[in-house]
């Protein structure tokens, strides 16, 4: 069991790592690269709170070993905000709608949510729906959640 | 007052720091800690033979491995029994890690230190304990039968039995008025166990300072203080020299109230012994079999009532189950047991329980805290009753309520904080006529109609709660007005997501008339509070928000008093407003507080430029009197705290509309409607969040979640797979309206909230079900499969 | 909840795939999509002494319709399958399936060949290759052999996948005209595995009447269930096929277990249901054809 040299591009930047082979994703951006945003709740795939986006699509960084996604870009929570700290319209709208309390699963449906409104400006209530159907949140009833969608779509639209 | 913040729906303070990844929860801390591990128990009942290491001592990177008897004396002892109750005759906690005998699976038995988790994780998958299998007792029915002891010295199974009984207004007691009453009914009901379940786990992060000889102590809790006592008292340490933070917490929604876990006096040990960092961070199994559950109930009702449906009398009898040990006390069954007459006058009363031992994992509060089953039984009660007078479920509701008029209420009960159960303030017919209008309860019939000609099934229930909130024994604030202006809020109770940085600044800035944005608030650091209870019984915003709100009047009036000095003028005449010291009717005439907080504080050296402004030859003191005068203290600040001679009583009503499909039996909730009455609001946005997540979780215990035990005592559903929180897709959209009936008792009018929206949902659920099908329901939760079973066993 | 040990191989080609896996025998493990295994390494359910990660294999991430079906490469991910529309229009079950597999992202990641081979009897996608009588394309160093859907489910999480083989790719076969197809299941919360779930296929002759009929059932025994109820619905026009009976001949012929979520009475209850509004809609397709 040696480690493995892995290069990532993670929210832009280039990040070299050394890694041992079964080092979850989830891991190594929290605790090899600092980035703890994003968060672990349940470590096999149910909770949606470790998700990131993949080459722009959002997968779970716990169900993926961080060898796996050498050479590939990631974004986490951290890199949603524009370059100079303003909040992305998805952020935005979280805060608008009370989106969130604790805030532990919030990462993982901001990722989720930016990619949903990327392919679908618009959804529907049933899209906004099957589209955060896989992130549990404990706190909000997820009412406000869908809200929260549904408002930055109305940013984005707005701002474009 | 001129800053009207009190009241409003302000965006949240703690919002930006959680949407850009800059939280700090447990596991974010602590990097190059060494990380802990724990072999658990893989049976329900058994004795430790023999714990063999020997193979695991080779891996690279295991640091420390500890067993029982290891453990220093005051550690090895058992845990502390934390609410001790007269009638808990047989409280049992555990040792942090086994002793002897293990009593559930995932009982902690060693205690593994390694460079990483991964490594400990494969030292505990080396470590061999010998175990002599003993019988498991599983359920309330088999331990009441007590064929075999969950604990040995406890004959029986049972830790508790208490008796509380309200006799009528004629001298009955309750047995005496079911006899004497016209009608009478005899039914079992039953509620499972669910759990809190945060998706932040437990955890706690421990940093000895051998320089110093002191002890920090990071943990996810609901309340450090008392942890902190904890950590002081098992390991010998001075108070003075530990300190216990939590940090931003995942959720806790009870579970985080139960301290100290084995965990958060072992990983600080550790930290001490191996001078290092070291760190435990639950994982999700861990949290299934090793935290605490709630819930499970089975219970005996007769109840004798008149045609109108009054009650005369009720008797009910409860088995509690209490899983292995007892650290939070019998807490759980005495909130149902006192909770449980509602809103309603009730002839003559008698609730007993028996709280027994199973080998299950411990229970303790989950939010609701034994409400949810009171309201399960009192309104089933309610619907029982009807349905055997062929009346309205509302009219006998309304026929049994307290009279706005008849506040405050004495309903002769002992409550959860061994004071006296006297309902403050409320209006329950003004919650049920909104409630009938949002969900429209009169003209349900007709809908009901036109769905079953399109074949569908639909049926409406409804539920109706008073929630003892805001126990005590206090809270306290401290608020300090710094010489830039800023207000620093500081209180000991802890925040698991309610929003107190932002509800207790707006209590602050509207008592201070200064600008949200000066005010900020710390919760939970011992290093800034170091008197407090904890965030449990939705009592964080009666009680800290109370004692904030004294300790900024006082802060005010100090303020008002050296401004009057500064501008020549009567303290009366002062207002604040923007942070400044004004004349009222003359706004030119001013002094910001800044300079207010400058002047509080005599001084010799001038560090900065405002601060020159209070040096000794600034001129600004007069000769007369010391520069401290007599019963004065420096700086701009005030300490206060809060102690209510008893609890608030908050109340609320739910409403569902649910459909039951004919041929797969999928039960789908159409609409859920809720009236809630808190008393005055802080922030109402936050206090409709509370509810939505309320009412999630009451969904998810109505029809998802439940903790599937074999008979074997094997958790069979521990994980996220199997045990069934709702999704979005599974929680309605939930329809609110509130009432406010500010409480008497405190300085704010206010209730808690934080619990309200999970209470009724049970209740609500089986009543519209059991509506919508003929069938009664007895039993909750209820999945598609158990109503399948329900209908085949219809006559 | 960490993964035990094991040695990371992470080949670049897929010869050197087979190389790898033939060395570590049955202490091998594929990687490809992870979204079965890495739970299952991280409850230390599995502890496969090598992993060979096919994620850089570009070549095994293809889809594409062919004369005899559709054959989906190893590496391709379920959310690609079913955004694809030649896939959606050359064998439409297979987007009626992938809509019903857990949740979008996880979606993005697993892939339809490691469903087939984890054969989980709850998942949809075996039931969808034995009711289209596909095959799974099977790979060693120097030989490849195809195994028939019928052969290929041995047991619950058990595949005739020998120690050393890659599955390569799967053949989920295109129908004739006058076929349709429809994917009916409940599941306790959305995204979930299957309580009970039916695929069902009907064929049709030029008179609209029923042809050949058949379900797929999953979470309805160890390995999907096929059953043919060609002769229970009846040689009829679909409009008036007898589904109620070819609905009892499904409850007749399943296996289901109680378990945490269902007790084997209602699962047994539940597939009939859902094999009747499957059939029914898979007529009502293939009438539309």
């Amino acid at each position: 069991m040696t480690d493995i040299a892995i290069t990532l591009t993670v929210n832009g930047v280039v990040r070299r790592v050394e890694t041992p082979g079964r080092r979850l994703l989830s891991d190594c951006l929290r605790h090899d690269l600092g980035l703890t945003g994003t968060h672990v709740g349940c470590e096999h795939g149910v909770c949606g709170c470790c998700t990131v986006l993949l080459d722009g699509e959002p997968v779970r960084s716990c169900l993926m070993l961080a060898a796996t996604a050498d050479g590939h870009e990631i974004t986490t929570v951290e890199g949603l905000a524009a370059p100079d700290g303003t909040l992305s319209p998805v952020q935005r709208a979280f805060a608008e709608c009370h989106g969130l309390q604790c805030g532990f699963c919030t990462p993982g449906f901001l990722c989720t949510v930016t990619a949903l409104l990327r392919d679908n400006p618009a959804p529907t209530d049933e899209e906004v729906l099957e589209g955060v159907s896989g992130n549990l949140c404990r706190c909000t009833g997820y009412q406000n959640i869908v809200k929260s969608v549904h408002r930055a779509a109305e940013i984005i639209a707005e701002e474009s | 007052m001129t800053t009207k913040l009190f009241g409003e729906p302000v965006r949240r303070r703690e919002d930006p720091r959680l949407l850009t990844g800059q939280g700090r929860y447990l596991d974010d801390l602590g990097e190059g800690a060494f990380e802990a591990a724990f072999v658990r128990s893989p049976h329900a009942h058994a004795r430790i033979r023999d714990i063999d290491v020997s193979a695991a001592i080779d891996v690279d990177g295991l640091v420390a491995i500890y067993t029982w008897e290891d453990l220093p004396p005051l550690l090895a002892e058992p845990l502390p029994l934390l609410i001790p109750h007269p009638a808990l005759t047989h409280g049992r906690t555990a040792t942090p890690l086994a002793r002897d005998v293990v009593r559930h699976v995932g009982e902690p038995v060693v205690m593994v230190v390694a460079r990483d988790r991964y490594l400990a994780e494969d030292v505990c998958a080396l470590i061999t304990v010998d175990y002599e299998l003993l019988k498991p007792v599983v359920g309330v029915e088999e331990a009441a039968q007590s064929a075999h002891l969950v604990h040995a010295d406890v004959p029986g199974n049972v830790g508790a039995h208490l008796v509380q009984e309200v006799r009528s207004a004629a001298g009955l007691g309750a047995r005496e008025a079911i006899e004497a009453a016209p009608h009478t009914l005899a039914f079992r009901l039953d509620i499972e166990r669910s759990a809190s379940m945060p998706l932040e786990g437990r955890g706690v992060c421990a940093r000895w300072d051998a320089d110093d000889r002191s002890l920090r102590v990071y943990t996810s809790t609901q309340t450090s203080t008392s942890v902190r006592m904890a950590i002081a008292a098992k390991l010998g340490l001075p108070l003075p020299k530990v300190e216990v933070i939590a940090p931003d917490v995942g959720g806790g929604f009870g579970v985080k109230i139960v301290h100290p876990w084995p965990e958060e006096v072992l990983v600080p040990w550790a930290a001490i012994l191996l001078g290092h960092e070291v760190k435990w961070t639950e994982d999700r199994r861990e949290h299934f079999v090793s935290s605490a559950h709630e819930r499970a109930q089975t219970q005996f009702v007769r109840v004798g009532f008149d045609d109108a449906g009054r009650v005369l009398g009720l008797d009910v009898t409860i088995l509690h189950d209490h899983g292995a040990y007892t650290p939070y006390g019998i807490i759980v069954p005495i909130i149902t047991s006192t909770q449980l007459p509602g809103p309603y006058k009730l002839g003559a009363y008698r609730v007993e329980f028996s709280s027994v031992y199973t080998n299950t994992v411990q229970v303790t509060p989950y939010r609701g805290a034994g409400r949810p089953q009171a309201v399960f039984c009192m309104e089933r009660t309610m619907d029982r009753i009807a349905e055997h007078l062929g009346a309205d479920r509302t009219a006998v509701r309304e026929a049994n309520f307290i009279q706005p008029d008849e506040f405050p209420y004495d309903q002769g009960l002992i409550f959860q904080d061994g004071r006296p159960l006297i309902y403050d303030s409320g209006d329950y017919p003004g919650s049920l006529r909104m409630l009938k209008e949002l969900i429209g309860w009169d003209s349900f019939d007709r809908t009901k109609e036109l769905a079953a000609a399109e074949g569908r099934r639909i049926g409406i229930g409804v539920g109706c709660y008073v929630e003892g909130t805001g126990v005590g024994p206090y809270e306290g604030g401290h608020v300090q007005v710094t010489s830039d202006g800023r207000v620093h809020v500081s209180t000991g109770l802890t925040s698991q997501g309610q929003g107190h940085e932002t509800a207790f600044a707006q209590i602050a800035a509207s008592e201070l008339g200064v600008p949200l944005e000066r005010v900020s608030v710390v919760t939970g650091d011992t290093r800034r509070f170091g008197y407090a209870v904890g965030t449990f019984a939705s009592r964080a915003a009666v009680m800290s928000g109370n004692a904030i709100a004294l300790a900024c009047r006082k802060v005010r009036e100090k303020a008002l008093r050296i401004a009057a000095e500064a501008l020549e003028a009567d303290p009366g005449d002062l207002e604040i407003v923007d942070g400044e010291v004004r004349v009222v009717g003359s706004p030119g005439v001013a002094v910001p507080l800044a300079t207010v907080a400058v002047l509080s504080n005599p001084l010799r050296y001038a560090f900065d430029a405002e601060a020159g402004r209070a040096t000794q030859f600034a001129g600004t003191s007069s000769f007369d009197r010391p520069p401290v005068a007599e019963g004065e203290e420096p700086g701009l600040e005030g300490r206060d705290y809060y102690s209510p001679i008893r609890s608030t009583f908050a109340s609320g009503m739910h409403a569902a509309i649910v459909e039951t499909d004919p041929l797969t039996a999928e039960i789908r909730i159409l609409r859920y409607a809720v009236v809630h009455d808190c008393g005055n609001l802080i922030n109402p946005m936050i206090v409709e969040g509370q509810i939505h997540g309320g009412v999630a979780q009451g969904v998810g215990g109505a029809l998802y979640e439940r903790m599937a035990y074999d008979e074997h005592g094997q958790l069979l559903n521990a994980s996220f797979m199997d045990f069934l929180m709702p999704y979005a897709t599974e929680v309605p959209f939930v329809e609110t309206a509130h009432l406010q009936t500010p409480s008497p008792l405190n300085p704010l009018g206010i209730k808690g909230a934080g619990e309200a929206g999970v209470i009724p949902v049970s209740a609500v659920i089986a009543s519209a079900v059991e509506d919508a099908e003929g069938i009664r329901i007895s039993r909750m939760p209820i999945s598609p499969s158990e109503l399948f079973d329900l209908r085949r066993a219809a006559p | 909840m960490k993964p035990p040990p094991f040695d990371y191989h992470a080949p670049g080609s897929v010869a050197e795939a087979l190389e790898t896996l033939a060395e570590a025998g049955e202490h091998g493990k594929v990687l490809a999509g992870g979204q079965s295994l890495i739970p299952m390494l991280n409850m230390r359910l599995a502890a496969p002494g090598h992993i060979v990660d096919v994620n850089r294999l570009a070549e095994l991430a293809t889809v594409s319709v062919e004369s005899d079906g559709v054959r989906v490469g190893a590496l391709a991910r379920h959310a690609q399958v079913e955004r694809a529309e030649q896939v959606a229009a050359a064998q439409p079950l297979l987007r009626q399936a992938l809509r019903l597999v857990a949740h979008p992202v996880i979606r993005n990641r697993g892939t339809v060949v490691g469903s087939l081979v984890h054969a989980d009897p709850a998942a949809e996608l075996p039931a969808v290759l034995i009711l289209l009588g596909g095959s799974v394309r099977l790979a060693r160093p120097g030989a490849t052999r195809d195994v028939p859907a019928a052969g290929f489910f041995t047991g619950p999480l058990e595949s005739a996948l020998r120690p050393g083989e890659l599955a390569v790719s799967a053949l989920f076969p295109t129908l004739p005209p006058r076929s349709g197809t429809a994917f009916h299941e409940v599941s306790r919360r959305h995204g979930d595995y299957a309580v009970a779930g039916v695929a069902a296929l009907v064929r049709l002759d030029d008179d609209l009447r029923v042809v050949t009929a058949g379900v797929a059932c999953v979470s309805a025994g160890p390995v999907p269930v096929l059953v043919d109820v060609t002769e229970a619905c009846g040689h009829r026009p679909a409009a008036s096929a007898d589904w109620a009976s070819a609905a009892r001949a499904v409850r007749d012929r399943i296996e289901p277990e109680t378990d945490v979520h269902a007790s084997a009475d209602y699962r047994r209850h539940l597939t009939g249901t859902l094999a009747e509004r499957a059939l029914r809609d898979a007529a009502r397709a293939a009438s539309d054809e």
